[in-house]
């Protein structure tokens, strides 16, 4: 069955069946590989990207279900045009392997867009969801406080 | 199949092959230039392996995997310092897999003596092993060796490009060269006129690549500063590209299901899977199954439906029975004494402490899980791949399918962690002989990521006993016995059919290798022969023997009363001043010798691995009666620091990765299969429980080491210390949270 899709400000139409998770229906089908697969159960936050503007895990959203605007880490920003969260995750030097740090940039942003200044107990609360293999966190954390400031002046 | 036959890791074997074939092969093979790999199609050129320079700038291959450790960063640095070109102007590649790309590091470690104490024969012993690795054309990222091999190398290759894109210059001006300069790509006459390398480079390379002495560091403008990695802006914009993100137009998406038994497959019946929605294909592929699909998922759910039968495991059942094997061994030859000084007995008078201590399997969990993308098309087989070795990737394709190893092109993609997972070629083969199946169409096969945790070749269970004497408060002897699987052994037979001979130095390094000044030392390897698939784990032998050494250092200094830094600190100092300054250095930013807070136990540790020396010091809170790790404090001494940040970012990462291991990481087995699946039963420190870190980088050492692993062995001995300190209770066994209850 043939469902439409408003991804990045853009319209797609995708033949898949109902049940396909989002995440696989942006990499496989859309092409849109920044969004990554890490568990498929939700437990690392890999796959974050917006609906309407709230995180989610898109392993966890079937196609059928999808309602309303996604944005991925492709919609946020680009390497000639960075959003000013992706300015802070360029100035800390975040990534190292960087396979999660699409998903952790867009819990980033998410938790930025309700708490515009977040204390370290409120990005701990709001990013333990997002696994980091090769440690980058005391990076994301110093990256979201960089974001924060970036935001307030813009 | 030649180069491969006597080809492992770290075996000791190879050391004799390297003495050996400096001679058979003679000096003319050993001492030869191999040829450049890289042809770049019209109005580029190539002056060496290292460089492709165009109109638009300059690209610097860097043929090592970037798994995360910020190699395409400090290795392109080694270049760009020489070739005067604007950081921000280069472009750096991957680049093919080649036998100049041979790491002539790789062997250096594993020669069995102790890196903090070498003698100048030892030191020319190891500088002639970079013979093997250039002769078998061992293109490897691993050991932490990189940037020492490197080092000279591509410093070299940027003079040399530099000095030809002058001569050029020179005849095309009719100036002598002393009149002409470098600057941010292009060459500069004394009145102002630059000359773009882009508009020298096919005459430069036409020129005898001249030898040039290298810039001092005093003059590095690159070297020794923090430089923005050059693969930051793609990784966090999603334009990254990893194996799992390759897409060739037409590609279909698979997947395998092999058997949780590390077998055979009896039976399948893929009935009810075949039906199921873009399903393609399903195939027998003897030892499980794959599945051809439209979409990833939609393979992962027919691959999860097919009904299999499989064939025991060829090791014993269960996590209990294999430790029993592991334990046997301890009534076997040892197959190693890599340090025997004094005599251990006749010390073991006075105060003796009596220690066994334990570690668990262990998985690689990379955030990427194994995937790897293959077009099979006219008898010529591409492979894009995350892979730490891609020449024998591409050797162990090609056999698996029929082909010669020059029919094999392979793409190396950035790799979404490595930790020594992707060392391996399992990955590589299955997309193989799939592309094979479907040729002319390319192929995606991604692993989910329970197939990763349960076919991994893990960090194998080790089990270690110690006796150590005291006399007068200090260490008069220390002897201790390791029995574990060989992880060398069986990569040996996996890569080359044999599992080599000989002490295996990597089962002991951080036993028998360690600068301490105990005059009675004895250390032992004793190898179980146990078949659950194991290979290379971030800092290898050191991950648990770190774990095992700092321990029962621990345990003496307390015995004798003393202060276990400053015990250590009296210990270390005759042995190695550098790791000595280590330890007050971490003492100092710890605040040691100041008083705790009450709830507070601090911890300290020293592992010397991979030519790199690391102290960490740990403090942990109890919390209403669960522990915090608060904070950590990490010196190191790498010799030459070639980049700080990326160093520092190391030191973190090692520091983590080691901590979650000894927190929460453990691979059990049941009915011969792997009982972890995914991040709800093999989980890692997250942010909230990552303690806050700081890193001092010394510089006293007197080589260079690597930057990579080091900082993994001290982290589960530093907190297993903090939390003797805090509880009084010492774990010797590891995961931690088998005794204590930790923050969630």
């Amino acid at each position: 069955m043939a469902y439409a899709l408003t991804v990045n400000a853009q319209l797609y139409r995708v033949d898949l069946p109902a049940e396909v998770p989002l995440l696989w229906v942006l990499r496989d089908a859309l092409g849109l590989t920044g969004t990554k697969y890490g568990c498929g159960i939700a437990a690392c936050g890999a796959c974050t990207v917006h609906i309407d503007g709230v995180a989610v895990r898109s392993c966890q959203v079937p196609l059928g279900d999808v309602a309303g605007s996604v944005t991925t880490i492709e919609g946020i920003g680009t390497p000639g045009n960075l959003a000013p969260i992706q300015q802070a995750w360029l100035a800390q030097q975040v990534a190292q392997c960087g396979y999660c740090q699409s998903g952790q940039i867009m819990q980033a942003a998410s938790l930025l867009a309700e708490i515009p200044e977040p204390s370290d107990a409120e990005i701990d609360a709001a990013m333990q969801g997002n696994l980091c293999r090769c440690g980058s966190y005391d990076a994301i954390r110093a990256a979201i406080h960089d974001a924060a400031r970036r935001m307030r002046a813009a | 199949m030649r180069r491969l036959a006597t080809y492992t890791r770290r075996s000791f074997l190879l050391v004799s092959v390297a003495v050996a074939g400096g001679v058979a092969f003679g000096v003319w093979q050993a001492k030869r230039t191999l040829p450049n790999p890289l042809h770049p199609g019209a109005g580029a050129a190539t002056l060496n392996p290292y460089l492709i320079i165009d109109q638009s700038g300059v690209s610097i291959i860097v043929p090592r995997a970037e798994m995360g450790q910020g190699v395409h960063t400090t290795l392109a640095a080694l270049v760009a310092e020489e070739l005067d070109v604007a950081w921000d102007s280069i472009r750096v590649i991957h680049g093919p897999a080649a036998q100049v790309y041979y790491n002539g590091a790789a062997l250096k470690a594993a020669l069995p003596f102790p890196d903090y104490a070498l003698t100048r024969f030892q030191e020319r012993l190891r500088a002639m092993t970079d013979v093997v690795p250039k002769m078998l054309g061992i293109q490897i990222t691993g050991g932490s060796t990189s940037t020492v091999d490197a080092f000279d190398k591509m410093r070299q290759a940027g003079a040399s490009a530099r000095e030809a894109l002058k001569a050029a210059a020179s005849s095309r001006l009719s100036l002598p060269i002393s009149q002409l300069a470098t600057d941010s790509g292009a060459v500069i006459t004394r009145t102002g006129l630059r000359v773009p390398y882009g508009d020298l480079a096919e005459a430069a390379a036409q020129l005898p690549a001249p030898d040039v002495r290298l810039r001092r560091p005093a003059d590095w403008k690159y070297l020794g500063k923090s430089m923005p990695r050059t693969d930051m802006l793609a990784k966090i914009t999603g334009t990254a590209t990893y194996g799992i993100d390759t897409r060739q137009p037409g590609m279909v998406f698979a997947t395998v299901r092999l058997s949780p038994h590390r077998g055979a497959m009896l039976s399948f019946d893929a009935k009810a899977a075949r039906t199921m929605p873009g399903v393609q294909r399903i195939l027998n592929l003897g030892t499980g199954i794959a599945v051809v699909a439209s979409n990833t998922w939609l393979a992962f759910q027919a691959a999860a439906a097919v009904e299999i039968k499989w064939a025991d495991a060829a090791y014993p059942p269960n996590t209990e029975a294999i430790f029993a094997e592991i334990a046997g061994a301890f009534d076997t030859e040892p197959n190693s004494t890599l340090r025997d000084h004094g005599d251990v007995d006749a010390a073991l008078t006075d105060t003796v402490v009596e220690a066994e201590y334990r570690v668990p399997y262990l998985a690689h969990s990379t955030m990427e899980p194994m995937n790897a993308a293959a077009l099979f098309v006219d008898r010529h087989l591409t492979l894009w791949c995350g892979t730490q070795a891609p020449v024998i990737a591409a050797q162990k394709a090609a056999e698996a399918v029929g082909l010669h190893p020059e029919a094999v092109t392979v793409h190396t993609t950035l790799l979404g962690g490595g930790f020594g997972r992707r060392a391996e070629f399992d990955f590589a083969v299955l997309a193989a002989r799939l592309a094979q199946a479907v040729p002319g169409v390319p192929v995606l096969v991604t692993w989910s990521r329970e197939e990763d945790m349960t076919h991994d070749f893990y960090r194998p269970g080790a089990i270690a006993r110690f006796a150590g004497g005291l006399v007068q408060g200090r260490a008069a002897a220390l002897s201790v016995r390791l029995a574990a699987p060989s992880v060398t052994r069986q990569a040996g037979l996996r890569l080359a059919g044999i599992a080599g001979f000989g002490p295996d130095k990597a089962m002991v390094e951080g036993l028998f290798d360690q600068p301490y000044a105990i005059p009675n030392y004895h250390v032992q390897g004793l190898i179980a022969d146990v078949a659950v698939p194991i290979g290379f784990w971030r800092s290898v032998g050191s991950s648990h023997n770190g774990f095992f050494h700092e321990s029962f250092i621990d345990e003496l200094a307390h015995a004798a009363g003393r202060d276990p830094l400053e015990f250590r600190i009296g210990h270390v100092r005759p042995a190695h001043e550098p790791s000595a300054k280590l330890l007050e250095a971490v003492g100092a930013m710890s605040g040691w010798s100041r008083p705790k807070a009450p709830g507070t136990g601090r911890g300290v540790a020293l592992c010397y691995s991979f030519g790199t020396p690391v102290a960490e010091v740990i403090e942990v809170i109890d919390q209403s009666g669960e522990i915090r790790i608060a904070r950590a404090w990490i010196a190191v001494d790498p010799g030459r620091a070639l980049d700080p940040g990326i160093i520092e970012a190391q030191m973190k990462s090692g520091l983590i990765y080691g901590l979650s291991a000894a927190v929460m990481g453990e691979i059990t087995f049941g009915g011969g299969a792997a009982e972890q699946t995914n991040f709800h039963d093999y989980d890692a420190l997250r942010l909230h429980t990552a303690p806050a870190i700081e890193v001092r980088i010394l510089e006293n050492n007197r080589s260079m080491g690597g930057i990579g692993e080091p900082g993994t062995p001290p982290a589960a001995p530093a907190l297993a210390n903090a939390l003797f300190d805090l509880t009084g209770i010492r774990a010797r066994e590891l995961p931690l949270n088998k005794v204590f209850s930790f923050v969630k």
